[in-house]
């Protein structure tokens, strides 16, 4: 059956919705995004310009067009002080997801072998953190890791260090928090492709000539891809525009691009430069995405 | 066709002395907790023969497959296999392959991916797999389907991958459990003629496991019969149809009347017997001691059916008066069931032999009757 002839009357309604909706919320607030960035910075309300106003007309309309520039675009070019956010926010993100993959799929693994009724207590372990505020868990690391916190209480109380560590401030600090905040969106979508595993296929595998480990790496490990895809990318994308962990737990000399953006925004109130450096942003994180939704893509052919 | 080269290799020399079975099992036991699963089985595999182990849901047959393939481990007894005990190595040091009830084919791989994976654990070069690769999809009649992935398949496609995949190995005894289970009726009958034809060809050890009476004998030379974990009977299949051993494997294989009666007298080969039914039954059964009360069983199809005028005294041996209850028309049998005097429903299978007879209507009084020599007397 086509899939024109599957989507009539209420049913093609309910097929546009989801579009609808991204248009509504998603394209259009982006869309002034998008104009924004390409407007000039002004001391007014709002701060920038041209404002376009329907209302004087046509040719009023045509002339804030002409005034529209690239200069903010240039601007994230020429001044190497992006770049470095760019590239510190990539190399933390792709750092901290490489770190929660090794940890993560161990840990859905474990749960997936789990007896069935051991299972869904492990997910509520998993899914616990969530019931309190985010903010509040990122402060609690804060009086975990600062000077007279908990850990150095520990590692001085049981004679490891002699004297206690500056743990906050630090890039450490950082990848904790991120590890910490971020390991269930890893967990979660691993744990979903390897409970469904069929256990017969590792029978399979051994019958065939596989040592366990040889299972593990050519049954387990190509089957779960799809989960580390879709782990990886919940992580990943999130942590290149993460604001809070970098600037509660790092410290101030290294800005990621979520930090840069705030401090544009907010500080400078240089609306035009902040809009500019989020669309590039959203740039850079479409790369991974067209990756992974064509390998998905290649993976549904292969199947039909 | 290679097929003489894959013979050549299975049937390879064995240890073992001459004449002594490929496979023994001895005394195997494997309990699950409280639950016996296999309970204390003892059987012998000849090199070259195909077997069925036949049993009720439940009866162990699963578990004891799986103690050769290597994925349970037996809790007493030993498996030989060219006299060497293997009951504790590991699955994949073990020279059998299994090939799984749900197929368990490799769904990131392709056909070929799936027949080539054992292969590949075998040091082979690239150019012999691909060439075994295709002999084993051409054996199967798959060839052209090697670029596909499993769940681009049929059923039936995915049965011959899993058959090609398990042959690939060139196993000494290739195990199957339940290898039909998944195949609509019309598909299974096919398939088990060529599983037969290729068992045959290979010359290769197979032991096939089902629950199905028919698919037992259609494939196998012989059928262990399982129960509750145990081996009821070992046999061929018309051994165990026509001389089972005990009244549980005669009603288990095939359909059957039980008359329980009382042995009277013996006459050599010949026992007069004294039924419930109030008739006298001529059997011929000379391994029966001569007293005691036994069962006599009789197969529907062994049973004849004639007409009874109101009256008549009844013959004196092997004939049980009574009237048809039930008639049911299948084509090429009509069934009938008849009530006998005793009130105990009688089952006759009568073939169709000419399209316009008209056999027995519901009502009708009949007399059953059956030869000595169709009765199986059984120890109660
Ligand atoms: N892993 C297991 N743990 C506990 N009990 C088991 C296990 N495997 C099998 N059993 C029990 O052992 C008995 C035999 O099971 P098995 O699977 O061998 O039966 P089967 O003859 O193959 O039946 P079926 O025809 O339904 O497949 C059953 O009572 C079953 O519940
Ligand atoms: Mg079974």
């Amino acid at each position: 059956m086509s899939a024109r002839r599957l989507f009539t009357g209420p049913a093609r309604l309910a097929a546009i919705a989801p579009y609808l909706w991204l248009a509504l919320f998603f394209l259009v607030p982006f869309g002034f995004v998008i104009k924004i960035s390409l407007s000039q910075t002004a001391v007014a309300q709002p701060p920038y310009l041209p404002v376009f106003d329907l209302a004087a007309g046509w040719d009023s309309l045509v002339a804030a067009f002409g005034e529209l520039t690239l200069d903010n675009y240039r601007l994230l070019v020429s001044d190497n002080l992006y770049l470095l956010a760019y590239l510190r926010s990539v190399m933390v993100a792709f750092t901290a997801t490489l770190i929660l993959l090794l940890i993560g799929y161990p840990v859905a693994y474990a749960m997936a072998r789990l007896p069935r009724r051991w299972q869904a207590t492990a997910m509520m372990l998993v899914i616990i953190p969530f019931w309190t505020s985010f903010l509040i868990r990122v402060y609690a690391w804060i009086n975990i890791l600062q000077h007279d916190g908990l850990l150095n209480t520990v590692l001085v109380g049981l004679g490891i260090v002699s004297a206690p560590l500056s743990w906050l401030a630090t890039d450490t600090a950082m990848y904790i928090g991120l590890v910490y905040s971020y390991l269930p969106f890893m967990i979660l979508p691993l744990y979903a492709t390897l409970s469904k595993m069929d256990g017969a296929l590792l029978e399979a595998a051994a019958d065939l000539g596989c040592s366990p480990v040889k299972a593990f790496w050519l049954v387990t490990v190509p089957i779960s891809l799809p989960g580390v895809g879709a782990g990886v990318l919940l992580c990943f994308i999130p942590i290149v525009g993460e604001f809070v962990i970098p600037d509660l737990l790092a410290g101030s000399d290294a800005l990621m691009i979520g930090q840069t953006i705030w401090l544009e925004f907010f500080t400078n109130r240089d609306w035009p430069v902040a809009s500019a450096t989020a669309v590039v942003l959203l740039a850079i994180l479409v790369v991974p995405l067209v990756f992974y939704e064509r390998a998905q893509m290649r993976q549904i052919e292969g199947r039909r | 066709m290679a097929d003489d080269e894959l013979k050549a290799q299975v049937a390879a020399p064995t240890a073992a002395a001459p004449g002594a079975p490929l496979l023994r099992m001895a005394g195997v036991v494997k309990r699950f907790g409280t639950v016996t699963a296999v309970d204390g089985v003892s059987l012998d595999i000849r090199a070259g023969e195909f077997f069925a182990l036949l049993g009720p849901s439940g009866c162990g047959k699963t578990t004891l497959l799986r103690m050769l393939a290597g994925f349970e481990t037996p809790d007493e007894g030993a498996i030989l296999l060219d006299g060497v005990d293997i009951a504790h190595a590991l699955p994949h040091e073990r020279p059998l392959n299994m090939m799984f009830q749900s197929y368990a084919l490799f769904p990131h791989l392709t056909v070929a991916g799936n027949v080539a994976f054992g292969l590949k654990r075998m040091g082979l070069t690239r150019a012999e797999t691909e060439a075994r690769v295709a002999e084993l999809l051409a054996l199967v009649q798959l060839g052209g389907f090697e670029g596909r992935r499993p769940d681009q398949l049929s059923g039936g496609q995915r049965q011959r991958v899993a058959l090609a995949r398990a042959l690939a190995r060139r196993p000494r005894v290739l195990l199957l459990d339940e290898p039909m289970a998944a195949l609509d009726k019309k598909l299974r009958e096919g398939t088990q003629r060529e599983l037969v034809a290729l068992q045959r060809r290979l010359g290769m050890t197979f032991i096939v496991v089902t629950h199905d009476q028919q698919e037992a004998m259609t494939l196998a030379d012989r059928i262990g019969v399982m129960n509750a974990g145990r081996l009821a009977q070992v046999a061929p299949p018309r051994e165990l149809y026509e001389t089972p051993a005990s009244r549980w494997v005669a009603e288990f294989v095939g359909d059957v009347n039980v008359i329980e009666a009382e042995v009277t007298a013996r006459d050599g080969a010949t026992l007069t017997l004294w039924s419930d039914a109030a008739c006298a039954i001529s059997a011929v059964a000379p391994r029966v001691p001569a007293a005691g009360k036994v069962c006599v069983a009789v197969r529907p199809e062994k049973i004849r059916l004639a007409p009874r005028v109101a009256g008549e005294p009844a013959a004196a041996f092997n004939a049980l008066p009574g009237e048809v209850v039930g008639h049911s028309y299948l084509g090429d049998v009509s069934l009938y069931q008849v009530k006998l005097v005793t009130g105990a429903l009688l089952r006759a299978a009568v073939t169709n032999t000419a399209r316009a007879s008209g056999g027995f209507a519901v009502g009708e009084r009949v007399v059953a009757s059956f030869a000595p020599d169709d009765c199986m007397v059984l120890p109660e």
